[in-house]
């Protein structure tokens, strides 16, 4: 009986071990894959156009939706925001609420998730399918470095992408929040312009912003590269790659958000 | 999609998110209000600061001419002093007085400045002598309260005593 129990329980702890120095190995090895990309990158940068591309499929095919979620999150804030301060006598405040949510939080974190299910995704699959495809090791027979060749490129892509994707989320949200506050519900142009000009600093709050935006471009570019790279050679294993592209990014998102938001915003205060 | 296009594509998309970035940095933050430009520092003592915190905005008659640059409390006399940083453009009288404001009910904390009428200007590091501090409110209400109190306790006594004559009576 006693024996039983103790192999059950040595049954579960093997496997509890085995899940922790599988999770450990992985993250070693996206460790190192991340220190191969950066060793590679001045080649991404040497031939340009291959970054340029990347630009032009993670940030400019990104556009349209990044622009409209962050109009409509912009409008959506005002509406709500105006209906709580109305309360306490100060819409005039509204100005300072849209900016701050949108340029402390919610422009890096919602346009990061965007980035991540659209752009990081999309890396994801074509990486796993050239690797499915055997186009990474014909590659690599020509002697040309796929990680330089491929990953980089996509790699900085992302990275470039990313804060000018946030900022825009931000600016077009700053705009919608305009729209509705101003246009639709009548509030005076100048205390809105105004409050937000008194109540938002560049320093630490639009920075802050652009900082937590470089990061989720790093975080999502990494694990987008590294998910298609580390992907099984199957029809599955791209799709099963692509999801965790996405949900790996999305929870990293929300995590490292909550993290830094705890660094940069403990109370400015005396 | 040839090279020429996606480039200008490229272009574009890089030029609008700088443009982003630049209309976040002047138009929603104050990039180039106040911040940055180099002024003159003055001191204030206060006996209570309040609720003032750091940055925060100092008036002279509503408009903005300074910040609040630091807080410290002096070892010595217990007295917050509090380091403003005020816009070179403006000079303010020896006499000038400091207080503390509150902006509505909820609103934020500021350091109003009056001006006097004395011929001499205060310059950097000089130190405002009339300083007036911070309304606490909690403090107000306790007061308040403790005077209804001792108001209630005198009457009740009062009471008690009419009662003893009573009774001996």
């Amino acid at each position: 009986m006693s024996v039983e129990v103790a192999q059950g329980l040595a049954y579960w702890l093997r496997r509890l071990g085995s899940a922790v120095t599988g999770g450990l190995a992985k993250l070693g090895y996206a460790a190192r894959f991340l220190v191969a990309v950066l060793w590679h990158s001045p080649q991404a940068f040497r031939r340009i156009h291959l970054t340029l591309r990347e630009v032009y499929f993670a940030g400019v095919l990104s556009l349209v939706i990044i622009l409209m979620s962050g109009m409509f999150v912009g409008m959506v804030l005002s509406l709500q925001g105006y209906e709580t301060l109305k309360r306490y006598g100060s819409d005039e405040q509204l100005g300072i609420l849209v900016a701050l949510a949108l340029v402390r939080e919610l422009g890096p974190v919602i346009a990061g998730l965007l980035f991540a299910s659209r752009a990081g995704s999309a890396i994801t699959a074509e990486i796993g399918l050239m690797k499915t495809t055997e186009q990474l090791a014909a590659m690599e027979m020509m002697a040309v470095d796929p990680l330089a060749r491929v990953i980089a490129p996509r790699f900085w892509g992302g990275i470039i992408s990313m804060p000018l994707l946030a900022a825009l989320f931000s600016a077009f949200g700053v705009f919608g929040g305009y729209l509705v506050g101003v246009r639709l519900i009548g509030i005076d142009e100048g205390a809105f312009w105004g409050q937000m000009k008194a109540g938002v600093d560049v320093w630490p709050d639009v920075t802050n912003g652009i900082i937590k935006s470089v990061v989720f471009g790093i975080a999502v570019s990494l694990i987008a590269v590294f998910e298609g790279y580390d992907s099984k050679p199957t029809a599955e294993g791209v799709s099963t790659a692509t999801t965790r592209t996405v949900v790996i990014s999305s929870l990293t998102i929300l995590a490292l958000d909550f993290v830094m938001t705890a660094f940069m915003f403990r109370g400015g205060g005396v | 999609m040839n090279r020429s296009a996606m480039d200008l594509w490229v272009g574009v998309f890089v030029a609008m998110g700088i443009a982003a970035m630049l209309f976040l940095a002047l138009k929603v933050g104050n990039l180039l209000t106040l911040d940055g430009t180099p002024g003159y520092q003055l001191e204030a003592r206060f006996d209570n600061i309040g609720g003032l915190k750091l940055r925060a905005p100092v008036k002279a008659a509503g408009v903005v001419v300074g910040r609040v640059e630091s807080v410290r409390l002096d070892p010595k006399t217990y007295e917050a002093v509090a380091t403003l940083r005020i816009d070179r453009m403006y000079e303010f009288t020896r006499d000038t007085i400091a207080s503390i404001n509150t902006s509505g009910v909820l609103g934020e904390v500021y350091v109003g400045l009056d001006a006097g009428g004395d011929p001499v200007m205060l310059k950097n590091g000089d130190r405002i002598m009339k300083t007036q501090s911070a309304v606490v409110l909690e403090k107000l209400i306790g007061q308040f309260l403790f005077d209804k109190a001792a108001e209630g306790g005198k009457a009740g006594q009062g009471e008690k005593a009419k009662e003893a004559e009573g009774t001996k009576k």
